[in-house]
């Protein structure tokens, strides 16, 4: 079946197996506050995935590894600017869509003026921007606005807002790969960069802009993600690092560039939050829980493999 | 006298460790001393071994993400078992060695990318150190410390250390055949297997050397902390990838440096205490490390361009 040969199937097939697992164990006694809760923090990873896949599909060795201290930043500063009053949303939204951006910028210059690989040269850059973090946030946690405090945990007809959030987001980029020059671009790019370049595309402007995108999209899942869980904390992007990586692969992004995969990254993760919950469930500990997660992502690796070498 | 490309390549790491002493006995003489190059130097002999461990990984064009939460686990076996029962406590880490080479075959015959592999694995060593040591505790074997913590004369431990560490892993990895063999994968994993090599077999080989300096790391750091604790090496992971990539090696092409990393592993962590010298507020402390990381980035390129002028 033509079904089958989708990349993204076997994330959501994974997801759908763990989600029935843990509401046959609950008897559908928590199917509604299970579906919610995952579609809510996944809406997270998928916001900081998206990211991670643009930067990925750009091609072998560049990855964005200054995510988790973006996210700190972003959310640090914004909130900190807002300081409760509601009638500074928009500006604060604003400071944080900057903040990614310049951190954006400041991570390609890096990787292009020092030809340093992306790897090393975003490590670097996080390191800055973490100090920077903790030098602002003083160790306080300021509450965000009431206003965007209910909104980040509300929800409209069941769905939870930062996940209808997330969505018109992965609508937003996968417009941009599918159907504009840009996603042509990247796909290229990551294909072949010296291909590319031959073939006259502006491989630096196009770069540029997705390590600025990639942060900018951390920046506003680290907004989000300080609304909802009522301030910004020094260490909320940390679990944020291997999750955005992980999503973007599990979800059938190439590893070595050049082909993304929107709906892969929403399936693997509603998968990575579905895996915790049912281990919660069926009672194990923080170790055995690791434990499965580790074999699961390289169960979930190996089958996806699999099927790359069968065809 | 024109140098030879491994004596350039090794020239800016070992000028940045030089330059970073001596703007630390500067501010401070007093660290001028064998204590004081001991509190200096002393936690870099286990950043050392996993630095050599990664290069090593990174030497067939792999990196392992589960250098940090690896590193932990030894550590949690050599608190609890290696203390306790030292033979199973061997067993096991001679079982993790193994799992580590088993991976490193997984890797190559089903052709997967080794960052995510690693990033499962790294769940897995996780969970394991949780399950062995839910809480800090544990003590190291009474020989592990006295190694550690013995007074060599001339030097400190952990400079004897260090050079003993960057000679070994030189000579296995720049001199031996073996080492020759891995960095050929590295470099042109085709041409070696057409020149009757077994891939499988180097490859094996690399993840399993890697693991032992991996489990040195671990035993040493138990030997310095004498307590373990399942996160106490997190930060490992990308201390030696930067380690690696300070002392001179690359992410593909089998090019590395066993004393470049022992030299970038010394140079991160005097980083640290070099900024405490200087005052900096402890909030700056890690950025800091990050601009120091820059600026020796930035001195190879400058190098490099100079060689190519030449």
């Amino acid at each position: 079946m033509n079904m089958f040969r989708k990349p993204w199937i076997w994330s959501w097939a994974a997801a759908l197996a763990v989600w029935l697992a843990t509401i046959a164990v609950t008897a559908g006694a928590s199917t509604a506050g299970l579906s919610q809760a995952a579609l809510t923090f996944a809406a997270f990873s998928v916001v900081v995935g998206l990211g991670q896949m643009l930067v990925i599909t750009l091609g072998p060795g560049n990855i964005d590894l200054s995510v988790p201290a973006t996210m700190t930043l972003a959310g640090t500063l914004a909130l900190k600017y807002m300081d409760t009053q509601n009638g500074l949303i928009a500006q604060g939204l604003a400071i944080s869509v900057l903040c990614g951006g310049v951190i954006g910028v400041l991570n390609y210059a890096l990787i292009k003026a020092l030809r340093i690989p992306p790897i090393i040269a975003t490590l670097s850059m996080s390191f800055i921007v973490q100090s920077a973090a903790i030098w602002w946030n003083r160790g306080l946690r300021i509450k965000p606005p009431p206003v965007l405090a209910d909104f980040a945990i509300g929800s409209v007809l069941g769905v939870p807002n930062v996940a209808l959030i997330a969505f018109v987001l992965s609508v937003g980029v996968w417009v941009l790969l599918h159907r504009t020059v840009y996603g042509r671009w990247i796909a290229a790019i990551g294909q072949s960069l010296a291909a590319a370049r031959m073939a006259g595309i502006p491989v630096d402007g196009v770069r540029l802009f997705t390590y600025m995108g990639c942060a900018v999209l951390a920046a506003l899942c680290g907004f989000l993600l300080s609304c909802f869980s009522g301030g910004a904390a020094l260490n909320m992007g940390a679990e944020y690092l291997l999750m955005s990586i992980a999503v973007v692969v599990i979800g059938g992004t190439a590893v070595a560039g050049g082909d993304s995969n929107v709906p892969g990254i929403w399936g693997a993760s509603l998968f990575m939050f579905l895996v915790v919950s049912m281990l919660n469930t069926y009672g194990f500990d923080a170790g055995v829980r690791l434990l499965m997660t580790g074999f699961i992502i390289i169960a979930v690796i190996l089958v996806a493999s699999g099927r790359k070498a069968a065809r | 006298m024109r140098m030879s490309a491994e004596t350039v390549r090794l020239a800016v790491p070992a000028l940045s460790l030089a330059v970073l002493l001596g703007a630390v006995f500067w501010l401070q003489p007093r660290a001028m001393s064998y204590t004081g190059l001991n509190l200096l130097f002393n936690l870099a002999v286990p950043i050392a071994l996993a630095t050599i461990a990664q290069m090593i990984i990174m030497a067939v064009n792999d990196l392992d993400l589960s250098m940090g939460t690896f590193v932990s686990l030894v550590a949690c076996v050599t608190g609890t078992y290696l203390h306790d029962t030292p033979w199973l406590g061997a067993l096991i880490l001679l079982g993790l060695i193994g799992c580590y080479a088993l991976v490193g075959v997984v890797i190559y015959l089903r052709n997967l990318p080794s960052i995510v592999v690693t990033l499962g694995l790294s769940f897995v060593w996780a969970g394991l150190s949780v399950l062995l040591l839910p809480s800090p505790g544990g003590a190291p074997p009474d020989w592990v410390t006295w190694v550690m913590k013995s007074k060599p004369p001339v030097a400190p431990m952990a400079i004897v250390a260090s050079v003993v560490i960057a000679v070994v892993a030189h000579l296995i990895i720049m001199r031996s055949s073996f080492g020759v063999l891995i960095r050929g994968v590295g470099g042109n994993q085709r041409s070696v297997e057409r020149a009757g090599w077994s891939v499988v077999g180097a490859r094996a080989g690399a993840y399993a050397l890697a693991a032992c300096f991996a489990v040195a790391a671990g035993v040493a750091l138990v030997g310095l902390t004498t307590s373990a604790d399942a996160n106490i090496a997190l930060r490992y992971t990308l201390l030696s990838i930067a380690g690696v990539i300070l002392g001179g090696g690359e992410f593909i092409g089998g090019r590395v440096s066993a004393i470049g990393a022992v030299i970038g592993a010394l140079t991160l962590t005097l980083a640290g205490s070099f900024l405490s010298f200087l005052h900096i507020s402890p909030d700056w402390q890690i950025g800091a490390q990050g601009m120091i990381l820059i600026v020796v980035l930035g001195l190879r390129l400058a190098l490099n361009r100079l060689e190519g002028a030449r």
